[in-house]
């Protein structure tokens, strides 16, 4: 067993880990809720006191909160349900057998790996453009009027380029998670004749249960502050500005420290209720 | 593992296998072709897939236009830089709880998790205002710091998974015969954790590449990494789908290449060992 000895060099290793993180939360955080409390405008006579709850109360009164706090309920929601959705379709697909499994398995993990900057132009202009796009040529191939996706179906756009980006993870996890499957099971099932939706509802579903709360979560806490994505294609216009958003352009471009501030807290707080479940799944897996 | 199916069935997967991965995998392919077309080719109507006349003058434009490689170098030092410093910040950290570990250590581990949940966007202008006061704002040093802080949580997480499947008895025999803390580290631990720490090396890399919060908001022109180079051709100017095209597969290829090693420790630092 650890003696007293290697005790105290433990605490001492883990010393800068700990002092560095702690520093990155305390910091930041504490700084945060001050200027929340304050009627800062740095460009515009910068610190003008104190003002309670003042910034709270505006920021959830202005006209731009509840479009931005639905666009980000949407924007999330929909990533969520075509990524896991698909994701567990793609899994099953993947756990066959099959020849080239390898490579299907590269090319479906691909868009993982491609920098959230990329992704998003790429779609914005050679997918997504009305006159050049791809989709434009294949609409007017079918005789069909091209669509200018990200102002006309901002939404549905912006939904598709990040549950692209996104699909591969959930697809990843969840494979893995099958693939942990006793195949025993399921042949068995096989034998007795089941059907492949019995199969799916009575004994892949249930196994899968909690990889789907993790992607979920793991996903939901990522989605919540999706950002790049926004700023090179729509740049919060046509509907798009999320609640991350919305707090980016208060604080760095209207240069209203205050009120930013205020929206800040409100979404640690919002992100923080993701956090608690997934933690709680984390923390029970730890005394396993 | 491999159930015993018919040759036809297996047929039917692999055709359908394959169309979905080449339809998902589809806009990089297309990105990674148009950047070998010539602007007018780029946008042909109907689309040329493959007869075009292949031409490596975007890339040579772009090069010569933006100064890629300083963005590439910016990128390189960004993201190994910071993986690079994690990693030396949490060995000992991950080290000490895995094989000492006290009724603390869990705690210790969740409450780091619990830092990376934190949205950036909260404490955006905090940072914004120190970069400034220590006039760190646009400089490589202040992203190294950042990108390590952000990552830490994870690659303690992730070393500590490795470090604790590496037998602890083996450690103990080592105690018994003398070795001392140092010899227990350089000489047995090490050698036994190098895959370990090598595949967060990879992970984290690729996580700082790809950052796109803080490299987008913390910099301007003398440290923006790739991220931003590509981000400068939001606005459009001209013919440019092929140029564009050039300059993201110049971004990404070096990752997607180390990303296709990665594949399994994705699973393992993304989901933080909830799923094995």
């Amino acid at each position: 067993m650890a003696t007293q000895h290697s005790r105290s060099a433990a605490r001492l290793m883990m010393a800068p880990a700990v002092i560095l993180l702690m520093g990155w939360m305390l910091v930041p955080l504490t700084m945060t809720i001050y200027f929340s409390f304050k009627r800062y405008l740095p460009l515009r006579g910068g610190d003008l006191g104190w003002t309670g709850f003042d910034n709270y109360v505006r920021f959830v009164t202005s006209t731009a909160f509840w479009p931005s706090v639905q666009a980000t309920l949407v924007i999330v929601g929909g990533v969520l349900v075509i990524t896991v959705v698909l994701g567990i379709l793609l899994a099953m697909l993947l756990d066959q057998p099959m020849w080239g499994q390898g490579v299907v398995r590269i090319l479906v993990i691909a868009p993982f790996f491609v920098m959230p900057t990329v992704s998003a132009l790429v779609w914005k202009n050679m997918f997504m453009d009305p006159v050049n796009g791809l989709f434009a040529h294949l609409w007017r191939f079918f005789g069909a009027e091209p669509i200018a996706w990200l102002s006309e179906a901002s939404m549905t756009s912006i939904i598709m380029i990040v549950s692209w980006q996104w699909l591969p993870f959930a697809t990843l996890i969840l494979l893995t998670a099958i693939q942990s499957l006793d195949s025993e099971q399921l042949e068995a099932a096989e034998m007795d004749g089941a059907p492949l939706l019995k199969k799916f509802y009575h004994i892949i579903l249930p196994h899968l249960g909690r990889a789907i709360t993790i992607v979920i979560l793991i996903q939901t806490i990522f989605l919540l502050s999706i950002f790049a994505e926004i700023f090179v294609t729509t740049g919060g216009a046509f509907g798009t500005r999320t609640l991350t958003y919305l707090i980016f352009q208060r604080v760095l471009e209207s240069q209203n420290v205050g009120l930013g501030s205020a929206g800040g807290v409100y979404a640690i707080i919002l992100a923080n209720i993701v956090a608690i479940f997934l933690m709680r799944i984390v923390g029970k897996n730890l005394d396993a | 593992m491999a159930r015993a199916v018919s040759t036809q069935r297996k047929a039917l997967n692999t055709t359908v296998a394959w169309t979905i991965g080449l339809l998902i995998f589809f806009p990089i392919l297309w990105t990674i072709l148009t950047s070998f077309k010539t602007e007018a080719q780029a946008i042909a109507s109907p689309p040329i897939f493959i007869g075009f006349d292949w031409t490596l003058e975007n890339y040579a434009v772009v090069q010569e236009r933006s100064n890629y490689m300083r963005f590439l170098w910016n990128s390189v030092i960004i993201a190994g830089g910071s993986t690079i410093l994690g990693i030396i910040i949490a060995v000992p950290a991950a080290w000490s709880m895995a094989f000492v570990p006290s009724k603390r250590t869990k705690d210790i581990l969740l409450w780091m998790l619990s830092t990376k949940m934190l949205p950036a966007v909260g404490v955006l202008y905090p940072i914004y205002l120190l970069f400034i006061q220590m006039g760190l704002l646009d400089s490589r040093a202040g992203l190294v710091v950042v990108l390590m802080l952000i990552n830490l949580p994870i690659i303690v997480w992730m070393l500590y998974t490795y470090f604790r499947e590496i037998p602890g008895e083996i450690l103990e025999a080592a105690r018994m015969d003398g070795a001392s803390l140092r010899e227990e580290l350089l000489y047995i631990l090490t050698p036994m954790a190098v895959p370990g720490i090598a595949s967060t090396l990879l992970l984290n890399f690729i996580l700082a590449w790809n950052e796109a919060f803080w490299t987008l908001n913390l910099t301007a022109v003398d440290a923006a990494p790739l991220t931003a180079f590509i981000a400068s051709y939001s606005s459009p100017e001209g013919l440019f789908f092929a140029k564009l095209s050039a300059a993201s597969t110049m971004a990404i290829a070096p990752i997607l290449i180390l990303g296709w090693f990665s594949q399994k420790q994705l699973v393992r630092g993304l989901t933080f060992g909830a799923v094995k």
